[in-house]
């Protein structure tokens, strides 16, 4: 076994040092070469600053660097010799939902970051929502600019308290507070000499020591078909997938959805091999014991746990484009490896990320807007709630006549 | 090692897998673009495993600036056959000849294979083209998505990206738009050689140590060739140099290296100061934005 992987997002609103942050990781970890550092060097020069602007190391556009903001999610890369890291670097206020869930949805860990002086505010609020909602199972608070308080003890316990109200009211269940400096580099890869009062690891140490496993781990088995793999010469047939959930291992009962047939597993097979057993994560082609009609969007799932058959769903959706939603709207939604026509039923309520409480249903969904909506599918979706299984609860809502993409969709209310 | 825990390489390899049958299962007509560098000859990799036991179900592109390593082609060559692929090759040359493109004064011929790419993906109505981009190599990559839409005139628009959400990904696109593929998005230069040592993938002699005869030229070892060098007063003289990356002969500097094998490149790699492209890319160093602005105009 060699080193993992964790996927994380950050998250923060414009002056929190979210930049700064990301950039002392890379550059405490290593992980940023000779010609890139000298890059942002010159470019600091240029820009006629006294020290090197470590957020040029991520703000990669043209339009980003001349306006001095973070437009779009960027991915960033480092590694340990424990671990290796993706990050997902979500912008804090252009289009802080479209980045904040993109960010997210991939992410097995969030760091939220506030600052010292000014404690939980109404974008730590919105994050949090975001996070919550989209179900990142674990979530570090990041206290930045310790240093510019006087790393003072009593401020960070309330910061941190007020903090852990708020996540309690969101469902966050694992939360870690960490005081750091990203400008001084305090607690975030080294530990800091001027908090003796706190006990706990530094962000990086955190970092490395968190499992990467989210819940799909312990769920049961759901594998969306890909595609169907078929070698004439060997009389080949397996089905193409990825597990997306739980563990698949020959022998075990499976029901083919939307259908509803019933069969075992014969083999778990890769190039390399059959496996034993296949984990969430892994890409795997199954063979089945029975000779049975699947194809690309059917689902594979655990006989004694399947999801639910339905053409009517109830969902959360981000909704991330310009154009506005409205109720009777037919689009399309693709779900695992399905895609078929939806219609747009009722809105429901809306969700005031301000004040995080659900108010009365819009007469339309406009951009970064979160609401409750009742969808119609032309074809049955075998689904989950979002709340149990990522995967299986989670769709996109596609613009026909465009093809983009206009909201993320969570199956149910994942946040209550 | 149990059911639930991948390492790292197996996590990356998965991922990329499921972008490949994503793709074999949403679009028409995908193709692989082939350069003979080590991140392209892992997509076929890559492919290969995706389909297994059934053959790679789609063809390679291979766009020829004409300034070759003959072991770069007689390696595709002999990958081609190995795996039983179907290869089109486009012919910087024949575009030249023809007068739809002019060689340049600097006879770099990197700039000059956007063109053929767009016209033989319009030709062959190619709806998807899988590339080796990893989003660790430049920082206008960083932003790029795992499929990211090209309008008809091949083009990038960074400002009005699609939302990648979860692993739904979304290759819808216009007659004439095409989509770009990028399943080796999240590898790092690193887990690119690791994975190499791990699975015993043959690259081209060319990344390992070898004798040449090179000259300096814009702080690069460029071997001598048809494309024009040395010149002046540059010197050719005989070292022991390896590539980093495969590109216009042109263009794309050897590193002094003594390093023969797998293992020596992951030491090297690991002690390097300097990321690939920056070593020994002479077209990214054109301007700050040199890459994002030939992304914008179809570009790989």
């Amino acid at each position: 076994m060699g080193r993992d992987l964790l996927r994380f997002a950050t998250a923060g609103s414009v002056d929190d040092g979210k930049s700064t942050l990301v950039g002392r990781l890379l550059c405490d970890t290593k992980s940023v070469l000779a010609d890139q550092i000298e890059a942002v060097h010159r470019a600091s020069v240029d820009k006629g600053l006294a020290t090197p602007d470590l957020s040029l190391l991520v703000d990669g556009l043209r339009a980003e660097r001349e306006q001095g903001i973070t437009i779009d999610v960027a991915y960033r890369y480092f590694a340990t010799p424990k671990r290796e890291f993706v990050l997902a670097d979500t912008p804090g206020h252009v289009q802080y939902t479209r980045n904040t869930v993109t960010g997210a949805s991939t992410a097995e860990l969030a760091v939220l970051l506030v600052d010292a002086r000014s404690g939980v505010v109404e974008q730590t609020r919105r994050h949090a929502a975001v996070l919550a909602l989209l179900r990142v199972p674990r979530v570090v608070l990041a206290i930045n600019k310790i240093d510019l308080v006087g790393y003072d003890e009593a401020l960070l316990t309330a910061i941190s308290k007020d903090f852990a109200g708020l996540a309690t009211s969101l469902g966050l269940t694992d939360v870690t507070t960490i005081p750091v400096s990203a400008l001084l580099g305090d607690n975030v890869v080294e530990r800091s000499p001027h908090t003796p009062w706190y006990e706990g690891p530094t962000l990086l140490h955190h970092l490395e020591s968190v499992p990467v496993a989210g819940p799909e781990v312990n769920a049961p088995f759901r594998l969306p078909v890909q595609y169907v793999i078929r070698h004439h010469a060997t009389d080949y047939r397996g089905y193409a997938g990825q597990v997306a959930a739980g563990t698949v291992a020959p022998g075990d009962a499976v029901v083919v959805l939307p259908g509803g047939a019933q069969t075992t597993v014969a083999a778990v097979d890769t190039a390399d091999g059959p496996l034993a057993a296949a984990g969430a994560g892994r890409s795997v082609t199954i063979r089945l014991t029975d000779d049975i009609d699947l194809s690309r969007g059917d689902v594979l799932a655990a006989a004694d746990a399947a999801p639910t058959v339905t053409s009517e769903l109830d969902a959360t959706l981000c909704w991330l484009s310009d154009k506005p939603l409205r109720p009777g709207a037919r689009l399309l939604v693709k779900h695992g490896t399905r895609s078929t026509q939806a219609i747009v039923g009722a809105l429901g309520e809306r969700l005031d990320t301000d004040t995080v409480t659900w108010v009365e249903a819009p007469g339309q969904l406009a951009i970064n807007d979160i609401a409750r909506v009742t969808l119609r599918t032309a074809d049955p979706l075998p689904v989950d709630d979002y709340a149990a299984i990522r995967a299986t609860g989670s769709f996109l809502l596609i613009d026909p006549p465009t093809g983009n993409t206009l909201a993320a969709g969570l199956v149910g209310s994942p946040l209550e | 090692m149990t059911a639930a825990t991948l390492d790292a390489l197996d996590a990356l390899e998965s991922e990329a897998i499921h972008i490949f049958r994503e793709v074999a299962g949403e679009l028409e007509r995908p193709v692989i673009l082939f350069s003979g560098g080590k991140d392209s000859t892992l997509l076929v990799h890559l492919a290969a495993k995706a389909f297994a036991p059934a053959p790679v179900p789609f063809p390679l592109l291979h766009v020829d600036t004409g300034h070759n390593y003959p072991e770069v082609i007689e390696f595709r060559d002999d990958l081609v056959a190995r795996l039983g692929l179907r290869l089109h090759v486009a012919h910087v040359q024949d575009w030249i000849d023809d007068g739809r493109l002019v060689e340049r004064p600097d006879g770099t011929r990197n700039p000059l294979q956007t063109q053929p790419l767009l016209d033989t993906i319009a030709e062959h109505r190619f709806d998807a083209v899988f590339g080796g981009g990893r989003r660790d190599e430049e920082r206008a990559r960083a932003k790029e998505r795992i499929i990211s839409l090209r309008d008809a005139f091949g083009r990038w628009d960074p400002r009005s990206q699609r939302p990648e959400l979860w692993n739904l990904y979304n290759g819808r696109h216009a007659p004439g738009e095409h989509v770009r593929v990028f399943p080796i998005s999240n590898w790092t230069e690193l887990d690119v050689w690791r994975y190499i040592q791990r699975e015993g993938v043959e690259l081209p002699s060319i990344y390992y140590a070898h004798e040449r005869d090179v000259f300096r030229r814009d702080g690069m070892w460029l071997a001598e060739g048809p494309w024009g060098g040395p010149r002046g007063a540059e010197e050719l003289v005989h070292k022991t140099v390896r590539y980093r990356t495969v590109g216009d002969g042109s263009c794309t500097g050897a590193v002094e290296s003594a390093a023969g094998t797998v293992e020596e490149i992951i030491s090297e790699v690991m002690a390097s100061r300097l990321t690939e492209r920056g070593a020994t890319r002479a077209d990214d160093r054109l301007s700050e934005a040199a890459m994002e602005d030939r992304k914008r105009e179809g570009y790989f």
